[in-house]
């Protein structure tokens, strides 16, 4: 902060120490996608959208991410409820827990989940005896392996809105004669309704993007468990120009999808 | 109150590791009574045990001749089945939901048909005067409007006992004094028990048949407004209805409060107060004698605007607040600090039997 020049009357001003990671920060973050941007083979782009394969992959990774976030709110949402309140022993354990995924990498959670849903896996054997339920390498392993990897950012987020939302409005709820289940329907959820956008929000482009738990535990068959980023992993090795245009797709409707959100939910009061 | 058969009759005793509330309250069908206190006096957990929001550490809590707590049975009745509707402080209206539905909410829970509900909560906007704001979200209603919508939406379901938390504090004067006036029109209809929370003397004198006063935990006085008001027992109390308190041995026509006797016209032994206004003590710069009075020397220790008077905060053997009018303290030359004589007729004092 120099003292020679005065400040301008009525801005703040930004110390230099600041201002210069910052534009750092922001050029690393942007940097690599203008290049993915600068080297699009846009000449050919449409042909190379009309490819097969390429829709294929765009709507299992939609399919996926979609019922893999629905999945993560259905059960989610009431472990949330759980950790924010209710006091039982073990509830720091329960939410290191939950965390795990979020630390664990993808790959070896692809494995862990191998070892409990594969063939031989402890629940796997017995789904496959009992219903003929095989989940690994199954359109079905993708959605699992997706909401493993992304549950913990619904979780986070929804115990968030759930601890910094007013209780008072549940005791009141009680007064007029609602029972807890009733409060937690037509109280609690419109109150923390926000954060849930926000969170269901996080899961699902954390599910778009996943890709180790996905290779491990669902493989790479295409139109099967063949989801975008795998498609992209799987052309970088053939064809560059195809990986380009298959991250610029993901890139746009992850963005889309995001702002579309943003605009109509998250930024609501 | 006694004749009438109570509807709530509780014991309320709740321990808080350093704090303990224990208060006996009872309140008849159509009653409103005021629980009256300072700050941290156990008002608010009182609310609470009531409406079952906190458990009872030991005595009952009975409404309309059942149960509701009682942890040497044990009993307990959680709040949603409890018949109680509560007006909070904050109002708390659910913001996701119109006012008529924030009021419907109640009856809905009680098993009223969804359209059957949502004319009884019409009918509740329209009788607090709120009809054309059915639609509107909580936020976009003014304080005093909120204030009618949460009560609404508390006498809804009927409650055979009425709970209000400090009803009138979140409201600025002008609407408090408006909204008071609708408030004692609708407990006045309200055939259950009402209990009202505040620390404010004002409402709990327009709006209670009853004061029960609370400090410490402990019910410290009750009654109906003339006896509180004529006869308080506590500083506290005094201090809300603006009288000077002393404590003191009695002996036939005076009582000796911290070495001066207070010569009074009540006739009395044993222990006792004495109250007078602070308008019944004439300041002197000499000692006045020759009348039959109560006289002391007193230091100044601070001058305080008072309505069209001033009031007089006095130290020296007992502390007295005095008003004087401005003439009188302009003639007299009174000052911070400045030693004068207190004199207060004996005809002015009131003196009654400490022992309830």
């Amino acid at each position: 902060m120099s003292v020679s020049a005065a400040p301008r009357r009525g801005t703040l001003r930004v110390p230099l120490g600041l201002l210069v990671p910052a534009v750092l920060g922001l050029a690393f973050l942007a940097l690599p996608l203008a290049g993915l941007l600068l080297r699009a083979p846009w000449s050919t782009l449409p042909q190379r959208l009309a490819q097969p394969g390429v829709l294929t992959a765009l709507r299992l990774s939609l399919q996926t991410a979609t019922i893999a976030t629905a999945l993560c709110l259905l059960l989610g949402v009431p472990l949330a409820w759980l950790l924010a309140r209710v006091e039982f022993p073990g509830r720091r354990v329960v939410r290191a827990l939950v965390t795990v995924p979020l630390v664990l990498p993808p790959v070896v959670g692809g494995v862990a989940l191998l070892l409990v849903f594969g063939r031989r896996g402890i629940v796997g054997r017995w789904l496959a005896g009992t219903f003929g339920i095989t989940l690994p390498f199954s359109t079905a392993g993708v959605v699992l392996a997706e909401a493993f990897v992304a549950m913990p950012f619904l979780v986070i987020a929804v115990e968030g809105a759930l601890r910094g939302a007013d209780t008072r409005y549940e005791e009141a709820a009680a007064t007029l004669g609602a029972r807890r289940w009733t409060t937690f329907t037509h109280v609690t959820l419109p109150l923390v309704a926000p954060g849930i956008t926000a969170g269901a929000v996080l899961c699902w482009a954390r599910a778009l993007g996943e890709f180790g738990a996905t290779i491990t535990f669902a493989g790479n068959f295409p139109g099967r468990t063949q989801t975008m980023p795998l498609a992209v992993y799987l052309a970088l090795e053939t064809d560059m120009k195809a990986a380009i245009v298959l991250s610029l797709i993901l890139l746009t409707v992850s963005v889309a999808v995001l702002a579309a959100l943003r605009d109509r939910w998250i930024t609501s009061p | 109150m006694t004749e009438r058969p109570a509807l709530l009759d509780a014991h309320l005793i709740v321990d808080l590791g350093g704090f303990r509330l224990d208060a006996r309250l009872r309140i008849a069908a159509g009653e409103v009574v005021a629980l009256l206190g300072p700050n941290g006096s156990g008002k608010t957990t009182a609310l609470r045990a009531l409406a079952g929001l906190r458990p009872l550490t030991s005595g009952y809590l009975r409404l309309g001749g059942r149960e509701m707590d009682r942890p040497d049975r044990p009993l307990w009745t959680p709040t949603e089945h409890r018949s109680i509707g509560v007006v909070f402080q904050e109002y708390l209206l659910f913001p996701h939901l119109t006012a008529l539905d924030n009021v419907a909410f109640g009856p809905r829970r009680h098993g009223v048909p969804r359209r059957e509900a949502r004319e009884q909560a019409a009918r509740w906007l329209d009788r607090v005067g709120l009809s054309g704001y059915a639609r509107r979200k909580p936020r976009y209603l003014s304080g005093g409007q909120a204030q009618r919508v949460a009560l609404a939406r508390a006498l809804a379901v009927a409650p055979e006992l009425l709970l209000l938390d400090e009803p009138l504090a979140a409201l600025d004067a002008g609407t408090r004094l408006d909204t008071r006036g609708e408030l004692l029109h609708h407990l006045t209809d309200h055939p259950g028990a009402t209990l009202l929370v505040t620390h404010d003397p004002l409402d709990a004198l327009v709006l209670a048949d009853r004061l029960v006063i609370i400090e410490h935990g402990r019910v410290v006085q009750e009654g109906d407004a003339a006896t509180v008001t004529a006869q308080p027992r506590t500083d506290y109390v005094a201090r809300l209805v603006g009288l000077n308190l002393y404590r003191g041995k009695a002996t036939g026509h005076g009582v000796e409060v911290d070495g001066v006797t207070l010569t009074t016209a009540d006739p009395l032994t044993g222990d006792a107060f004495v109250a007078f206004r602070p308008s019944a003590v004439a300041l002197h710069r000499q000692r006045p004698d020759g009348s039959p009075r109560n006289t002391w020397p007193a230091v100044i220790a601070g001058i305080q605007r008072h309505g069209d008077n001033l009031r007089i905060q006095l130290t020296g053997p007992i502390p007295v607040a005095a008003d004087v009018t401005q003439a009188a303290a302009a003639h007299l030359q009174l000052a911070p600090g400045q030693h004068v004589w207190a004199a207060v007729k004996a005809a002015e004092t009131h003196a009654y039997p400490a022992a309830p």
